[in-house]
């Protein structure tokens, strides 16, 4: 099967769905590969390098896509593109299902068959297609550089002998994938970073790049299906705002990046709040596309509002399009790995297959947008009784919650067995029935706080400490009168001396190599 | 006399407790263990110089002679034989509890009547009971640690059927037995009492796999425990009794430790059997290939990465690779990179095996992480070397439901940049089940002896 690579036709658009490397691996899967004159020229990928890789190269677009079985684009196609794809061909592109309906009901009514890479579901497994993730990474860097072009001071604090430069303070705004990699690149050149999350459970990816996070003093968790967040109630919006209001008059950078799937971007930086930001300040929009998060985001423009700039750019990633294009022809060399499984140059768009099913938009001359909802979910929500309850393991020995009448039931039940017990049992059994019950509980106890490190230096010394029946054994030595009984304690006594003595020595051995 | 002999007992009761509470931590374990040996001499001191009025030679010579074999013992083991060693000594107790029942059993001076007869000759037979078990299952469990015995699973038809049956019988003894006065019959109900418990000891550890031996180390370690604990109500002694209690406990705990660890219910491990079905290995759908890599590109690799964790399991005691790999520690460590160990409770055949190994071979200990501990690091990671595990690192038991895994806590290398898998072959581990971690695109399998492997990629490294 065929392989074309386009030219991408798109306006700015700089970025090639194939590397020469990835030009190799399609190869490797039995596929063969033609791309257009030119389509990597904007990446720094020369024709002649992919020539060298193995692919063809041809003229122009009509001639690229003539008789090709699989069509990899970036940007989806436009409606003359969509005439030159053969009919029965898959195409594999951001599409955008959630707003393009049209283009799907043409994609269908020609029977090409596409998968939308961004609809790929995040689940553990399909990581290394999430075409999403690896665009939104570069989208945050470059949101940064951006940042960084506009601003007129200095990322990292510095005393020089011409006088003291503060550190920029920058804020992040939503820690999903883009804004973590904003959080690392603002972090790496020096700058003091807050983020901010609806995401409780984001928290310590955020603090383990070293930026601090922000909260709100209103319970609610806002993760959604699939990793993504919820809208979140008007109370949560409301302090939200008032933090953000707070934040503007000190932070010289912000970047928001914040998306709810399917829905536009929720206005998180209002006018009043970049009215207050200090001149010369700088906004970086990530949500531009949809709507903005920012009330004066104008879509791909640079517009300067009360001396700050407010930075709209919907295609970031195109901005380092070398790198964007590598990882992107990564991700869909692996989607091509999962959907020609048997490495003979066929594709199978098996439904079976998660991701596959997942991904795919159009089969058939059918529309199979949306999916059915992901089963397991990237990042599930984080177990709340993980931090109710610290320390239940010495309560619960394997049950579960049980119903206070059964707890009641079983005590009713052991005390009266208890009050049998202490009525036909002589005196002396019930005092050491005492300490017996009293120790396994002290035992219980101590055992819990030992580290699971010294779990063998803790058996070895409970072997020695079990040695203690020597004490039984020493007590029949000789005391009895009778020969066999005494030869049965004298062994008795010297296996247990082996017991202590190796025991102890052991233990002592090991607990001698541990060393900081 | 009688009192002070009480406060002797007392004060080393205390000493157990605190030498078991020493363990809590790294710095105080060894001043935990030096109260472990007071308590110990103390309460040896005052029973002999109070209690025992005669064959002071008799007890000399036995506790020389046990002192020189344990010492022998203790020096000579090698820390990847700890497990038998814990296993043997396991068995020690179990063998002295059966003998020091008998005795009482057999002792002359007693003369009960009533409840008090009944109540003594319960805990006689408990105490030969589950001393019975610990000594014959110890010594199993032994022989499977040290290779003599097979290391799979032994499955008698209807083998629940013959442990039930053994047990029912020692109960029905028991009923007979407790009541009866002495004589030739209860001497003879005890003797087979005896030797019904031996044989369910042995059928009851053969039955289960070598991969449950942690398990089955911890439940001995109780069952010795109980078996002091009998023994001490059989003779009235006070220590006994709360020794056997903490050990009992102790052993308890652990167990339940190391189910957690592979998330199986203590019950199953028990019934045994796991791992055994060798005819079904579920080496099913694992689809694409491992790919392998060389020594030369893992020397690269460690030099490329600045965060490294290394899984070592069970087979890195196999290979005696502790050495190598804390001489490759050391030296990426001089390098500035952060290198640290995860540690799957249920690694190795004893619980906290490997933290021994590595100590041994000069491994600082807080660079050795517990699982829960280092799980959520691996993402941040660039490198993982697993050397010698297998089923702690197994992806399907989070990802596979229908997997006989599934469920279990493994360590989550597949999350870090790229992991390298050092292992003797394909074959699948205890569980018996393939591992789709090798198959993983950021996967590499380095086959080979563990320890050959690690001298050579030390060796290319600058």
């Amino acid at each position: 099967m065929i392989i074309a690579i386009p030219k991408e036709s798109a306006p700015g658009e700089a970025r090639v769905a194939a590397t020469p490397e990835s030009v190799r691996r399609m190869q490797d899967l039995g596929f063969s590969v033609v791309i257009e004159k030119g389509a990597g020229a904007a990446a720094s990928f020369a024709d002649a390098v992919y020539r060298e890789a193995g692919a063809e190269i041809r003229e122009d677009t009509a001639a690229c896509l003539k008789g090709a079985g699989l069509v990899f684009k970036v940007q989806a196609p436009t409606d003359e593109e969509i005439e030159l794809i053969p009919s029965g061909a898959t195409l594999v592109a951001f599409l955008k299902p959630a707003q393009n309906e049209v283009l799907l009901k043409k994609l269908a009514e020609k029977n090409i068959n596409a998968l939308a890479v961004e609809s790929v579901p995040r689940i553990s497994r399909a990581q290394k297609m999430d075409a999403l993730s690896s665009m939104a990474n570069i989208a945050g860097y470059r949101a940064v550089i951006e940042a960084a072009h506009n601003f007129g001071r200095f990322f990292t604090g510095q005393i020089t002998a011409a006088g003291k430069i503060p550190p920029a303070k920058v804020l992040v705004i939503g820690a999903g994938v883009a804004g973590l990699s904003a959080i690392g690149t603002a972090k790496g050149m020096g700058a003091m970073v807050r983020a901010f999350d609806t995401r409780a459970e984001v928290r310590e990816q955020v603090e383990s790049m070293g930026a601090e996070f922000l909260t709100v003093e209103v319970e609610e968790e806002g993760s959604g299906q699939g990793g993504y967040a919820k809208e979140m109630s008007q109370a949560f919006i409301d302090a939200e705002m008032a933090l953000f209001r707070e934040q503007a008059k000190e932070v010289d950078i912000v970047i928001t990046t914040a998306l709810i799937p399917g829905k536009p971007a929720p206005k998180l930086w209002l006018a009043d709040m970049v009215d207050s930001m200090a001149e010369g300040s700088v906004v970086v929009d990530l949500a531009a596309e949809m709507g903005g998060n920012c009330d004066y985001t104008e879509k791909d423009e640079k517009v300067v509002k009360s001396g700050v700039t407010i930075i709209g750019y919907t295609n970031l990633p195109s901005r380092a399009a070398t790198q964007s294009s590598k990882l992107y022809a990564t991700n869909l060399t692996h989607l091509l790995t999962e959907l020609a499984p048997e490495k003979d140059g066929e594709i199978n768009i098996d439904f079976e297959d998660e991701v596959i099913r997942g991904a795919t938009v159009v089969r058939e001359g059918e529309i199979t947008w949306p999916p059915p909802a992901p089963k397991v979910s990237a990042q599930p929500a984080p177990a709340p009784e993980k931090k109710a309850e610290p320390e239940p393991k010495a309560e619960e020995k394997g049950e579960k919650k049980k119903s206070p009448l059964a707890i009641l039931a079983f005590w009713a039940i052991a005390g009266t067995l208890l009050l049998w017990l202490g009525r036909v049992a002589p005196a002396e059994f019930v005092s050491h029935f005492t300490v017996f019950v009293l120790a396994i509980f002290v035992g219980w106890q101590v055992i819990w706080n030992v580290t699971h490190a010294l779990h063998t230096p803790l058996m070895s010394v409970t072997n020695a400490i079990s040695g203690i029946v020597v004490v039984g054994a020493l007590l029949q030595v000789g005391a009895t009168g009778s020969g066999l009984v005494t030869l049965l304690a004298f062994i008795a006594v010297l296996v247990a001396s082996i017991n202590i003595f190796g025991g102890f020595f052991v233990t002592y051995r090991m607990l001698k190599m541990f060393r900081r | 006399m009688n009192g002070m002999i009480s406060m002797a007992y007392l004060f080393s009761a205390v000493m157990f407790i605190l030498s078991l509470g020493g363990l809590s931590s790294h710095e105080t374990a060894r001043r935990g263990n030096i109260y472990g040996m007071v308590g110990m001499a103390v309460a040896i001191i005052a029973t002999i110089a109070g209690i025992v009025t005669g064959a002071y030679w008799m007890v000399a010579i036995a506790m020389a002679v046990g002192a020189v074999i344990g010492i022998f013992l203790a020096r000579r083991v090698a820390m990847t034989q700890m497990p038998q060693m814990v296993a043997l000594l396991h068995s020690f107790v179990g063998l002295a509890a059966v003998l020091i029942g008998w005795g009482g059993f057999l002792d002359p001076r007693l003369n009960l009547t009533g409840a008090e007869h009944i109540v003594h000759n319960t805990e006689i037979f408990l105490g030969i009971f589950i001393g019975a078990i610990t000594l014959t299952g110890s010594l199993v469990a032994f022989g499977k640690l040290q290779g003599i015995v097979s290391g799979k699973p032994l499955m008698l038809p209807a083998r629940h059927w013959l442990n039930l049956a053994a047990i029912l019988a020692c109960v029905f003894l028991g009923w007979l037995f407790i009541p009866a006065e002495l004589g030739a019959g209860t001497v003879l109900n005890l003797l087979i009492m005896t030797s019904i418990a031996l044989l369910l000891g042995v059928h009851l550890i053969a039955a289960i796999g070598g991969a449950d031996m942690p398990v089955v180390i911890s439940m001995l370690n109780s069952y010795s425990g109980w078996a002091a604990a009998a023994t001490g109500f059989m003779l009235s002694n006070d220590l006994l009794i709360v020794v056997g209690a903490l050990v009992g406990s102790s052993g308890a705990i652990l167990s339940y430790i190391m189910c957690r660890g592979m998330n199986r219910s203590f019950i199953s491990v028990i019934l045994g059997g796991f791992g055994s079905d060798g005819g079904e290995m579920a080496g099913d759908e694992v689809d694409g290939e491992a790919v392998e890599t060389s020594f030369d590109e893992l020397a690269d690799d460690l030099d490329a990465a600045d965060s490294i964790i290394i899984v070592p399991g069970f087979g890195m005691a196999v290979a005696h690779a502790q050495q190598a790999v804390s001489d490759l520690t050391d030296k990426l460590r001089r390098k500035g990179k952060t290198v640290r160990f995860g540690i799957h409770p249920v690694a190795g055949r004893l619980p906290g095996h490997m933290n021994v190994l590595l100590a041994e071979a000069n491994v600082p200990y807080d660079i050795v992480l517990e699982m829960d501990e280092i799980n959520d690091d691996f993402p941040d990671t660039d490198l993982v070397l697993v050397i010698g595990a297998n089923d702690t690192v197994n992806p399907d038991a989070v990802e596979k439901p229908g997997s006989p895994i599934a469920g279990m806590p493994v360590l989550e290398c597949w999350k870090a940049g790229k992991v390298v898998i050092l292992k003797r072959s394909m074959a699948s581990g205890y569980a018996g089940v393939a591992n789709p971690l090798f198959y993983k695109e950021n996967a590499r399998m380095l086959f080979g002896d563990a320890k050959e492997s690690l001298q050579a990629v030390l060796g290319k490294l600058s």
